[in-house]
């Protein structure tokens, strides 16, 4: 076993042995990821000071391009780097278990980095500006399709390493009993990516070959709805992501338990079993489905995954009410939330997006996710606005808050400018609820995504916009100015961290809580008996009345336009 | 805690909660209630997307278009023939980079068979101020069965990329008082 022993350190903080090649592999993923955060992040500040139409900075050829690349580098760049980083550490750290085939895993990194970069050379050429969904009869030069194929190869060899250390962590033995709850999320996220990743490979091969002319037609509608089966579960792959880091992070900052390991757990499953086919909800005005079928589909067979992000919306606060509460703060409704640790950035980064998520993302996904009021908000501004709401608000930030323990963790380094990580959450989280919520709002007004010029300036005909509309997007671009800049501190506090920051020697201190938990109360506490959480009851019912009438003022708007059949 | 293993070996034999069960109930029935909603608007609502839809290539969409032109244009716009077919009848609206072929002229309160298709990219039917938003594919003929209930004009703007000159793709639609 001498071996073992070289290739092992303690973690000094978790009393965790942290295998060393995967510790190497999850800094070279996030890092990769953070340099995608980079470039991909400044692309969506640029298209957005383009929207605001005062500003109005890139000429139209650019803005698509520019587009295009942001979406790219930000969905899947970023967001999937980060989550096999996520992948290693849920299984190597977390499990106490060597990784499964380092080499597999390097593969995997090197074939997604080419991947990467050469969808974003091939982008950035000007002449595959087709955006990252690519619609047929919409052409991109071959080098687009065949870099996101590689890339996905490599994701889904990731994934094959994550299953694999699952395997080896059972077999030797490394943990008792059933995984850890974060580890459960991980996997679940990690089926889904099976399933995401395989349809991404049966409509990208037809397409590559389509564009170097081996296919004669791809039928649009069928590329549609294929193509989101890989897009929109990819979405679930993100949620699921991040609800894991959610209680990680609660774990982490203040030693919270899941109430009930039973609910937590099933409300992952759901997400796997009523997946199904979550694309209808991207084809919902779609000519040529039937609406049996769009009903179905679009309310993931009635609603059931939604379940699933609603019962999390309970247990996530319950268990850090439930933490708070055993620590002392049991005064009144909220006590236990004023006297939350605020000022680290993980617990604050967490709980903003675990917010900003359930009300913004949540909400506005389900309603916009209703069949027939699609109508009103289909590729309106409203779209990027629910969804920066949950893949930024929600997963970016949580992802980024879970960095700020990571990085002491994994790299062994102190953050570098505390004060700086302290902000961070807030400015970005400011910046993005702006963009989420103002988008929405030029959405709302019939202000279209992904359009260079609203006034029409060299159009033959003309439509004039309300003013409001232009107000919307004037707002939008400020927030993305804040939203920019909080990424920026991130970026830069990440990096300089790493690279240049002290090592950490012995324990970390922060990522522990601030006042421990007594020792007897850890032991029972799980238990029924202990649980009392009002104010978390308080707040997911200002959740559902807010959700309650948010849809039914939709159903209202929709009654007021022409009547259809 | 959430990143070690759990606790009770026999989780899944844990009570749950009382405030835990019902959280989950309402929420339950609450996704009934949504999914119970598009079901009866569809029984009871009058704004339903229509499913009628054919296959149809695009040299055959552009040749009933050209034929309903011919016959109802009644003045131009910029180049553009504007037409205006009777009531009831089947009308039909082209998209292709960059433009809404051609304009619309409805009669308020008259229903009529718009009829959507594409003859090369995807496009987005965007009819504003009223913001009904529906997508457009080539090779497919959707067919709407709507009902013009105000007077005004209004425009058609392109919602879905379909090349650099995307921005510039506006169409009109006016719906005259009888
Ligand atoms: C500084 C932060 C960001 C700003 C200011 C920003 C802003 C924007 C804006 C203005 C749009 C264009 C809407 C349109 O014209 O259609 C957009 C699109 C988009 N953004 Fe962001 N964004 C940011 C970060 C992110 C992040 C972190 C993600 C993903 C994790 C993301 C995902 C997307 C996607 C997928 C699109 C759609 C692209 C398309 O329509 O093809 N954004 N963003
Ligand atoms: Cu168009
Ligand atoms: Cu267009």
């Amino acid at each position: 076993m001498a071996t073992a022993a070289e290739t092992f350190r303690i973690c000094p903080t978790t009393g965790l042995k942290i295998h060393l090649s995967a510790q190497t592999l999850i800094k070279a993923n996030a890092v990769a990821a953070v340099v995608f955060l980079l470039f991909g992040g400044l692309l969506g500040l640029s298209v957005a000071l383009t929207r605001w139409p005062a500003v109005h900075i890139l000429p139209a050829n650019w803005f698509y391009l520019a587009l295009t690349a942001h979406g790219f580098n930000v969905l899947l760049c970023w967001i999937i780097f980060f989550e096999v980083a996520i992948l290693y550490f849920a299984s190597a750290v977390l499990l106490n278990s060597r990784l499964a085939a380092p080499r597999a895993a390097w593969v995997a990194f090197a074939l997604m980095v080419i991947g990467a970069v050469m969808t974003n050379v091939v982008v950035l050429q000007g002449d595959s500006s087709v955006m990252f969904t690519s619609y047929p009869p919409l052409r991109a030069q071959p080098g687009f399709y065949l870099g996101l194929i590689l890339f996905a190869v490599g994701a889904l060899t990731a994934v094959g390493c994550f299953f694999g250390t699952l395997v080896i962590a059972k077999e030797e033995k490394t943990y008792e009993g059933s995984v850890p709850l974060v580890t459960f999320g991980a996997i679940t996220a990690a089926i889904i990516a099976v399933f995401t990743l395989a349809s991404g490979a049966i409509i990208l091969i037809p397409t590559f070959l389509w564009s170097v002319g081996l296919v004669s037609n791809i039928d649009p509608l069928m590329y549609k709805l294929v193509w989101w089966a890989m897009g929109h579960s990819s979405q679930q792959i993100n949620v699921s992501a991040h609800v894991a880091v959610w209680y990680a992070i609660a774990a982490m900052t203040l030693g919270a338990k899941p109430i009930s390991e039973k609910v937590s757990r099933t409300a992952f499953l759901l997400y796997i079993l009523f997946l199904q086919l979550a694309s209808a909800h991207h084809l919902l005005v779609e000519p040529g489905l039937s609406s049996e079928w769009k009903v179905f589909n679009t309310s993931y067979a009635m609603y059931l995954a939604v379940l699933g992000s609603m019962i999390h919306g309970m247990t996530v606060p319950g268990a850090v009410e439930t933490a708070q509460r055993e620590r002392g703060y049991t005064k009144g409704l909220f006590e236990w939330l004023r006297k939350a640790p605020w000022g680290n950035p993980a617990f604050a980064g967490f709980f903003l997006s675990l917010v900003l998520f359930g009300f913004l993302g949540g909400i506005s996904g389900v309603v916009m996710g209703t069949e027939q009021i699609n109508l009103l908000m289909h590729n309106t501004l409203y779209a990027p606005g629910h969804f920066h709401a949950t893949v930024v608000a929600g997963t970016t930030l949580a992802f980024m808050a879970i960095t700020y323990l990571v990085v002491p963790l994994i790299f062994q380094k102190e953050i570098m400018f505390p004060r700086m990580a302290q902000w961070q959450p807030y400015i970005f989280a400011i910046g993005i609820a702006g963009i989420s919520v103002f988008m929405m709002g030029a959405g709302t007004l019939g202000v279209p995504r992904r359009h260079w010029d609203i006034t029409f300036s060299d159009a033959l005909l003309h439509y004039d916009y309300p003013p409001a509309a232009y107000l919307m997007l004037a707002l939008n671009g400020l927030s993305a100015i804040a939203a920019a800049l909080g990424g920026a501190m991130y970026i830069i506090n990440v990096v300089a961290s790493v690279s240049f920051g002290k090592s950490v020697k012995g324990a970390v201190r922060q990522a522990q809580p601030a006042t421990p938990l007594p020792a007897a109360v850890v032991g029972q506490y799980g238990s029924v008996a202990h649980v009392r959480i009002p104010g978390t009851v308080v707040l997911v019912t200002v959740f559902l009345v807010s959700f309650v009438l948010y849809y039914f003022v939709n159903w209202k708007y929709l009654s007021e336009v022409w009547p259809m059949r | 805690m959430a990143i070690s293993p759990p606790r009770e070996r026999l989780w899944w034999k844990q009570p749950i909660h009382r405030v835990e069960l019902i959280w989950i109930l309402v929420a339950f029935l609450w996704g009934i209630v949504m999914f119970g909603m598009m079901v009866y608007w569809h029984a009871f609502g009058k704004h339903n997307l229509s499913n009628e839809t054919y296959k149809v290539a695009p040299n055959e969409y552009y040749a009933k278009t050209e034929a309903m032109v011919s016959k109802y244009t009644v003045r131009e716009e910029k180049g553009i023939p504007v037409v205006h077919p009777p009531p009831g009848s089947d009308v039909y609206l082209m998209a292709r980079v960059w433009a809404w072929y051609p304009s619309l002229e409805f009669e308020q309160g008259q229903t009529y068979r718009l009829h959507l298709s594409s003859i090369d990219l995807q496009h987005g039917f965007s009819l504003q101020p009223m913001n009904i938003n529906i997508q457009v594919h080539p090779g497919y003929e959707h067919v709407l069965t709507v009902t013009a209930d105000q007077a005004r004009e209004y425009s058609i703007i392109c919602n879905e990329f379909c090349g650099f000159g995307h921005h510039t793709m506006v169409g009109k639609l006016y719906v005259v008082a009888k």
